[in-house]
This record gives structure tokens, sequence and C-alpha cells, in this order.
């Protein structure tokens, strides 16, 4: 079994209120470290045994018309083992 | 006149939409999402609410409805499609409409009264207004900031494809004020606010909703 993870996130120039909402949290709770954060979503699919080249085209497919939305968002695929 | 009102899993909106189609002088026909048949009508509002649940993104499954497939061939073909809200979402969703609705600028879900500006009067969905005519009609979602790249901005601007623009201070961080938008043609119009919610003073804020719904009548007349 592996599984691919498909990361989706709003484009730079597009205003992230959630991100920006976190953002501002984490001053409030003593962390100092951030300058910004953006929200993303992650989703984990999963298959039987080693991903094809063929299955890896498929989700790539999948991203671009259902998991994410290109006119906001961009994504990437990888393989987590 | 048939004007189609489709109820999705989810959808709030389809019983006022309805209603302000009868009483705007047309017919309503209940079209169910899973519905491979539009029933023989002339025009198809997709109404408010969360459809699917807002699940993945707003609009992002009701746009693989079996009826949407329906919706977008007779709206290549210039059938008038208004979406409402979460309508609105689905026909971005949907690549009928540019652009897309995100999260409002300040986190909240809005739900107030809202002047709006028709800026174009010469859409199936608008015809009934004077132009830069002001209304008020309920404005409620959570996610109506009006999103696009400069490049969509600026066709949007340069060709009037601008419906309607939120008066005074911007309620959810839209570009450029926009409420409404629609496709090049003008028979496809997607609209944030709920004109459907405003067609009797008993209930609504105003009867200035009302327009949308006679608007789709003088459109088929034409």
């Amino acid at each position: 079994m592996a599984t691919i993870v498909v990361d989706v996130m709003l484009k730079p120039e597009i205003l992230d209120p959630q991100g920006n909402a976190v953002a501002s949290a984490l001053p409030r709770l003593g962390f100092t470290f951030a300058t910004s954060v953006r929200q993303g979503k992650r989703f984990e699919i999963v298959v039987d045994g080693e991903p094809t080249a063929a299955q890896l085209a498929e989700v790539e497919k999948a991203a671009e018309v259902l998991l994410s939305n290109p006119v906001i968002e961009t994504y990437s695929v990888r393989v987590e083992n | 006149m048939r004007v189609g009102v489709i109820t999705f899993p989810g959808t709030l909106d389809d019983r006022d939409a309805t209603r302000a189609v009868n009483v705007g002088g047309a017919t309503a026909v209940a079209l169910w999402h899973g519905d491979a048949d539009l029933k023989n009508v002339d025009a198809v509002i997709l109404p408010g609410g969360f459809s699917y649940g807002d699940y993945l993104r707003c609009g992002a499954i009701s746009r693989f409805a079996p009826v949407m497939k329906l919706v977008i061939e007779a709206a290549g073909k210039g059938m008038p499609v208004l979406g409402i809200c979460n309508g609105f979402q689905v026909l971005c969703e949907s690549h009928l409409l540019p652009g897309a609705l995100t999260r409002n600028s300040d986190l909240h879900f809005l739900c107030r009264d809202q002047e709006i500006e028709i800026v174009n009067n010469t859409t199936a969905w608008t015809n009934s207004f004077s132009a830069g005519e002001k209304i008020t009609i309920p404005l409620k979602n959570g996610e109506g900031s009006f999103q696009c790249d400069d490049k969509t901005l600026a066709k949007l601007e340069d060709n009037g494809r601008v419906i309607a623009r939120y008066v005074g201070k911007n309620p959810n961080g839209s570009r450029n004020l926009i409420a409404g938008i629609t496709n090049q043609r003008g028979n496809v119009v997607g609209l944030m606010p709920h004109p459907e919610h405003a067609i009797d003073p008993l209930t609504g804020p105003t009867a200035q909703g009302l327009g949308f719904f006679t608007s789709i009548l003088n459109a088929m007349v034409k």
C-alpha cells in the first residue's frame, strides 16, 4: 500500500483570511516566529502497491478537475510510503 | 414560460426562488440535481444554500451533478441561467462564469440587508432595472468574496460584465465591490446577494429583488 498525497494551496495572490487569522492568533499565544501563514488542504489517497505512472497521471488529472480549483489554487502530487 | 429551480442536497433557498418566479409571472418547475432532464424549461435558477454541505469547496461537487451537464449545455446555447449565492459558486466552479468566491475577508458569516447598484441592465436577468438603480436585498454568506486575476478583472470591467456592485463599505473583500457578473452573451448571471428574499415587503426588506424575476419574462418576449 502506498499513499499519494495531494497538497492544495491558494495561489499567492489570493487573499487567505484563514491563514491571516492563524497568523494573528499565534503571537497572542506567545508564538512569535511567524511572519506569515497560509492555510491549505492535504488529500491522502491510498492505492494498492506502488503507484504506477498511469495512476499518478490520473491523480494529477483529478487534482486539476476536482481536488483544486485552478482559478484560485495550485496543487502538488507526491508519493509517501 | 417555465423557469426551472434546481434543488441539490443542502439547497436552502429553492422554495423562496420558486415563489419569486411565480410572483414574477413565470411558472416555476422543480428540478432535482439527479435529473437527467430539464423538463422543457426556458430558463434555470440555481438557488442559494450549502449544496453537498459545501464539502471540498462551495459548489465543487454540485458542478458534477447530472442536471448540471444539461444546464452547462443549455447555457452554451443561450438559455438564461441565474445562480444566486451558492448558485453563483456553482456557476464559477462549472466555468460558466470566470473567477471564484472565497472566504469573506473578515471570516464572518454575513447576514444583512445590503444595498447594491445595478450597473448592467441589459442581461436576461437585470433588464427590468434602470442602469445605476440602487436596490436593497439580503446578503447572507460566508464565502462571498469575488476573486479573479487582474486579466480576468480587466476583461469583466472592459466588457460591462459586472452587473451589480456593493454600495458603501466592501462587505466581503470582493474585488472592485463586485456583487454579480455575467458571461459575454449576457444569458448567465451570478449574484451573491438574494433577490428571492426581497419580493414582498411583508417578509423582505423591500420588494426590489422582484426585478430579477420579471426581467426573465422580458428576455423571453424579445
